[in-house]
């Protein structure tokens, strides 16, 4: 089997499992897998691809939220254009903190996207309109299109799934794209990229804004079926826990986040009545991914399955 | 007037003397392990909670606490580095900075499950209860011998590392650990060391900070994010950056909360924002 038939077959596979899963699981657990599968391949365009750890990514995934939020509750807006308002102000705090963070690198990087963040949290805390330590509760779901209600969870399912492929699709395509292959290149080597005439911060803050914009869907989607907004969505804890999904499933690879946002939900869910145990056997995760399996979850399949199928060439 | 303000500035230099004491452990360590240790919050909170529990279940002083509280974490400490820090060194120092945040979430997630949210008061020791009247303003003397500590403890640290020889070898790791091995220096154990002192540090200002602040298990996350942003703007290289930035920007959060409340909270990401247009490099740094 060729490396391109293996893709394809898992398109269809991702495609057919999307298809059926809410009637296999809870439907607004489904739903919150794929608001945050997004989130973490978002994110991975930036850690994966362009190596760049940002350790802020729930800034744009809370604010989108809570701006959609608002824009359907409080302004009454339809529910694209209220997911629309999210993913563009998440945008542009993508662009004037991507702008500032690509300033530095490295270590510094993820720290400065961290600061950015708690800033976004503290805003979030105090403004008028956002409802404080309650955050924005009784969202409507609206209609689709003006025409489908979302009342139902299957059809706000499809919903989120329809919005999860599009955002899936411009990642796949960015990363397979010229572009994707010049992050990859930097991630490398960015003195030699820049030595070959790339505008190496064009091309970082560029990847910046396009992961925080799709960061931002993910969290209008996620307002919307959840029908809330809340403070944990702009925590640090949220940042740290898409770190976890990215490494968890596999850095770098286009499948890999979504099964570690999988496995991390599910873990949590499995786990929601031990309080704080949650948290330590998070972080134990983390160190224990960190040690022994860094390549992730998809990583480690990607090579067997390479060596089974194609004969050698494990990169 | 002048007295709520002088209050804050007060306030805010002790808010300082710990992001120096922190940003400097955090400095140390990063020099020579070349690994953002992102646990050092939780380090300082469990310093912290050393003390209280020194305190209250086995009758230990906060003077005995004082060296007994960082001698344990720090031995910690030690033990994280030989189990499993030490088997990152060579790989994206990204790993480092993700392993002690796991180690943090570990740490903190603990503490929280056995002692929940709430704050537990640590007392002011005898010695140090009481204040000075400066006419204007009533200074506590526990908060001067904060500043005075911290700033005695960064001055000495300062002395070990550029004057005696364990502090050359210690520079000549963070330049070139390979060459300094060569000369038959032990350099996997100096790395043991200094990440246990580094940590050790950390303990020693959370065991400072319990008669200041509550002693809960959120402290350390909250401050360290804080000192994340500090070391940003100052940059590690230099240990009197450390000092200056930490005690300026306390004082400038100290200044803000007299200004405009509502900004106290968020103002030295603000300056980080400032400080990343204007000089990149950090006031202090050199880009490594």
């Amino acid at each position: 089997m060729s490396a391109r038939a293996i893709r394809t077959w898992a398109w269809i596979a991702m495609i057919a499992i999307g298809l059926v899963a809410p009637y296999l699981v809870y439907p607004v657990f489904a739903m919150n897998v794929l608001c945050l599968a997004l989130f973490a391949s978002a994110f991975n365009l930036l850690l994966g691809y362009a190596g760049l750890l940002s350790f802020g990514h729930a800034a744009f995934l809370g604010a989108a939220a809570y701006v959609t939020g608002w824009a359907l509750r409080d302004a009454g807006l339809p529910t694209e254009l209220g997911v629309l308002a999210g993913t563009a102000v998440a945008t542009a705090l993508g662009a004037v903190f991507g702008a500032l963070a690509i300033r530095r690198s490295g270590i510094y990087f993820a720290m400065i996207t961290l600061g950015f963040a708690q800033l976004v949290y503290f805003l979030v805390v105090q403004m008028p309109w956002t409802g404080g330590e309650d955050g924005l509760q009784g969202i409507p779901r609206g209609k689709a299109l003006g025409l489908i209600p979302l009342d139902r969870p299957y059809t706000a399912y499809y919903f989120v799934f329809v919005g999860f492929l599009a955002g899936f699709w411009l990642l796949h395509r960015t990363i397979r794209s010229p572009f994707g292959h010049v992050l990859r290149a930097i991630r490398e080597n960015e003195p030699r990229a820049l030595s070959l005439g790339y505008d190496v911060s064009r091309y970082k803050l560029l990847a910046f804004v396009l992961s925080a914009a799709l960061s931002g869907l993910a969290g209008s989607l996620k307002a919307v079926v959840l029908q809330f907004a809340s403070l944990s969505d702009v925590h640090w804890h949220r940042s740290g826990e898409v770190v976890l999904m990215t490494l968890l499933g596999g850095m770098g690879t286009v499948l890999g986040p979504s099964v570690g946002a999988l496995v991390v939900l599910t873990l949590e869910n499995q786990l929601a009545d031990l309080g704080s145990w949650v948290t330590v056997i998070t972080g134990a995760v983390f160190v224990a991914s960190v040690i022994s399996f860094r390549r992730g979850i998809v990583g480690e399949v990607r090579d067997m399955v390479r060596r089974s199928f194609i004969g050698g060439q494990v990169s | 007037m002048a007295q709520a303000l002088a209050g804050q500035l007060l306030v805010g230099l002790i808010n300082g003397s710990f992001y120096a004491l922190l940003s400097l452990g955090l400095a140390i360590i990063f020099g020579l392990l070349n690994v953002v240790n992102f646990a050092h919050g939780a380090q300082y909170m469990m310093g912290a909670f050393a003390a209280w529990m020194g305190l209250t279940y086995l009758g230990i002083s906060y003077w005995w606490a004082l060296l007994l509280a960082p001698a344990a974490v720090g031995l910690l400490g030690v033990a994280v580095e030989r189990l499993l820090l030490r088997r990152l060194y060579g790989l994206d120092n990204l790993y480092g900075l993700l392993l002690t945040f796991g180690l943090a979430l570990v740490a903190e997630g603990l503490f929280h499950q056995a002692y929940g949210n709430s704050g537990n008061p640590y007392p002011v020791p005898e010695l140090l209860r009481g204040g000075v009247r400066l006419g204007f303003m009533f200074l506590p003397l526990y908060r001067i011998w904060v500043v005075v500590v911290a700033i005695a403890v960064c001055g000495a640290s300062w002395f070990v590392i550029e004057r005696t020889a364990l502090g050359a070898y210690l520079r000549a790791g963070t330049e070139n650990p390979k060459l300094l091995q060569a000369f038959g220096v032990n350099v996997p154990l100096m790395f043991t060391i200094t990440y246990g002192f580094g940590v050790a540090l950390a303990a020693f200002a959370g065991v400072m900070a319990a008669p200041v602040y509550q002693v809960q298990p959120l402290m350390g996350s909250s401050i360290i994010i804080v000192v994340f942003a500090v070391v940003v703007i100052g940059g590690m290289g230099s240990i009197l950056g450390s000092i200056v930035t930490g005690l300026g920007l306390g004082l400038v959060e100290g200044l803000t909360k007299y200004l405009y409340p509502e900004a106290s909270s968020v103002v030295v990401f603000v300056v980080m924002a400032i400080v990343l247009l204007v000089r990149p490099a950090g006031l202090f740094g050199r880009e490594r």
